[in-house]
């Protein structure tokens, strides 16, 4: 039900992100999705991975702190309004959600949605309940 | 009455400590006198000569010395015996300049022993005691120091010296070390890795010495915990001898200054003024025994007070507390004074698993001071949303800003990214051109 994330703390200085994408690719590790949470003093770097317990060996070899977060990802109609449709249900149930993210599932004419809710639980169990597809780890 | 390894000295009546003080004080201003140039020049210069020297009492009419001397006459311009005579010589590092060189005879090298073995003893450490020395062993005096009084108390030594952590911890389980030397960040870092690697119960150690660098009792009650020891202080600078010049013993209320070779004195760093007894000031010791590289009346730019009320443990001598920062560790930012120290306390102080691995840099960019302090960032602090980090990072600028006077910039860094050098932590940097 849950997708595991990777989140990854990157410092404010030029070449860090690349430096972890760089020892990333070297060990082999494929980024399904991504995104980056930045202030003016740091960032927080988001990806879904092929291999976590790999990637965050990988990390923690060249000095980079990560942490593995539950998320939620949804299959969402290619479509206007389909975004809108699944939000009706988290916001009927008094969910809030803290962040997310879209990027290109495999699925033809679906695109997947990453979602971090205040409640995790209570949003998976309110979106199966209303027919939306929640993606697995294997399908991304 | 705890145990002393040289009772005569350590437990000498306070009378007696002031007399003999004053004889040995004579012959060392004679001495240097008639071999040490510059020392002759400013006694020339004051009027004074060696016999108006009489005792303890005339001690404050004597020229300071200071650490600018030890680089104008480098390499070994102040040293009073002929070469000959020295059997060893040390340097400091020069973090903070041209290196300075001190040397020493046979004579300094057993007194040294014998001040380090005082403090292994009043830990409890004997002849079945296995000391770790993790301090750099070479021309750094920690090594050595700590070296030759383990060797003197008939200890088992085990000279890793600094670095290669993982050895480090693999040597300190396997050869069973009971005794920890080395500075108080590489001992903070040891406590993480072994931490990381979850081996602290296969540890035997019971003590710690750390010195050579500032550190407060916060850090004392993380080395502690990390460790599983009992963590003493000791302090020491090159100038005077090294690790030794004085000590913690079992009860933890100061550190005893083995006064029968140096003479403490706390002065008024702008005045130059004797203080009265008890008020905070700087340092200024004068060796009494030395023979190679003496000092009369050195400033050594710490901030400290000394404490003569008798100790439960039984000694006389003399306790100074933790120097509370260095007149020259001193930086000046927009008109406020800060001592790294302070940064260090607040930071171990501010809860939430705050790393006490910070690094001050301060610039001037368009005639105003910038004030940045870096803080690795562990595990623990971190979360996946962007909140809670900020949050830290405000909490830690509101808490330096209350203490401080002044609002530093706090930027979070990568685990293990500041400079550490021979264990020593590079605490500040300073990219203003003011001279």
């Amino acid at each position: 039900m849950f997708i595991k994330q990777l989140s990854i703390f990157v410092e404010n200085k030029p070449g860090r992100l690349h430096s972890i994408m760089d020892a990333l690719s070297e060990n082999g590790v494929d980024i399904s999705a991504l995104s980056i949470a930045d202030t003016t003093d740091f960032g927080i770097l988001r990806i879904i991975v092929s291999d976590i317990d790999k990637a965050r060996e990988v990390l923690r070899e060249i000095g980079v702190i990560s942490k593995v977060t539950n998320v939620i990802a949804v299959y969402i109609d290619h479509k206007i309004g389909g975004l809108a449709a699944v939000l009706d249900h988290i916001s009927d149930a008094g969910i809030g959600i803290e962040y997310m993210y879209a990027f290109l599932g495999r699925t033809e004419g679906k695109a997947l949605m990453v979602l971090k809710a205040d409640d995790e639980e209570m949003a998976a169990e309110v979106l199966s309940a209303n027919g939306v597809k929640l993606a697995s780890m294997e399908e991304i | 009455m705890s145990k002393m390894w040289q009772p005569e000295y350590e437990a000498m009546p306070r009378e007696q400590i002031r007399k003999d003080q004053g004889e040995k004080l004579c012959r060392q201003v004679k001495r240097m006198y008639e071999n040490v140039e510059l020392f002759r020049k400013r006694m020339d210069e004051k009027g004074l000569k060696p016999e108006d020297i009489k005792g303890v009492e005339d001690l404050h009419k004597l020229p300071f010395s200071y650490k600018q001397d030890l680089r104008d006459y480098y390499p070994y311009g102040l040293f009073a015996v002929p070469m000959s005579e020295i059997r060893r010589v040390h340097a400091s590092s020069g973090t903070t300049g041209k290196q300075i060189v001190v040397g020493y005879t046979d004579n300094d090298l057993e007194m040294w022993a014998d001040c380090f073995a005082r403090m292994l003893t009043a830990i409890g450490s004997d002849e079945n005691s296995f000391v770790q020395d993790a301090y750099g062993l070479g021309l750094f005096t920690g090594g050595f120091g700590a070296h030759d009084g383990a060797i003197r108390i008939g200890a088992t030594v085990i000279p890793i010296s600094a670095g290669n952590t993982a050895r480090q911890i693999q040597t300190m389980i396997d050869f069973g070390a009971t005794v920890l030397c080395c500075t108080p960040s590489y001992a903070m870092y040891l406590g993480e890795a072994i931490e990381e690697m979850g081996v602290k119960d296969k540890l035997k150690l019971k003590a710690g010495i750390f010195g050579a660098e500032p550190w407060t009792e916060e850090m004392r009650h993380q080395i502690e915990e990390k460790l599983g020891l009992k963590a003493y202080d000791i302090y020491g600078l090159s100038e005077i001898m090294g690790p030794g010049v004085s000590y913690e013993c079992e009860y933890q209320c100061g550190m005893h200054v083995c006064e029968d070779n140096f003479i403490p004195e706390i002065i008024d760093p702008d005045t130059g003024e004797v203080l009265p007894e008890g008020a905070q000031g700087e340092l200024v010791f004068t060796t009494i025994t030395k023979e190679g590289f003496p000092l009369i009346r050195y400033r050594t730019r710490d901030i400290c007070s000394l404490n003569y009320e008798p100790c439960k443990c039984g000694r006389t001598h003399v306790r100074m507390n933790k120097p509370q920062g260095r007149t020259d560790d001193m930086l000046i930012i927009r008109g406020v004074n800060v001592f790294p120290s302070q940064i260090e306390e607040v930071l171990l102080n501010v809860g939430g698993e705050i790393t006490p691995n910070y690094q001050i840099v301060v610039d001037r960019k368009n005639n105003t001071d910038t004030f940045e302090v870096n803080v690795e960032m562990s595990e623990a602090m971190f979360s996946d949303g962007v909140k809670g980090i900020e949050k830290i990072e405000k909490l830690i600028t509101e808490k330096l800003r209350s203490t401080l006077g002044i609002a530093p910039k706090v930027n979070l860094v990568n685990p293990k990214s500041i400079e550490r050098s021979e264990g020593k932590a590079k605490r500040v940097i300073d990219k203003r051109k003011l001279h």
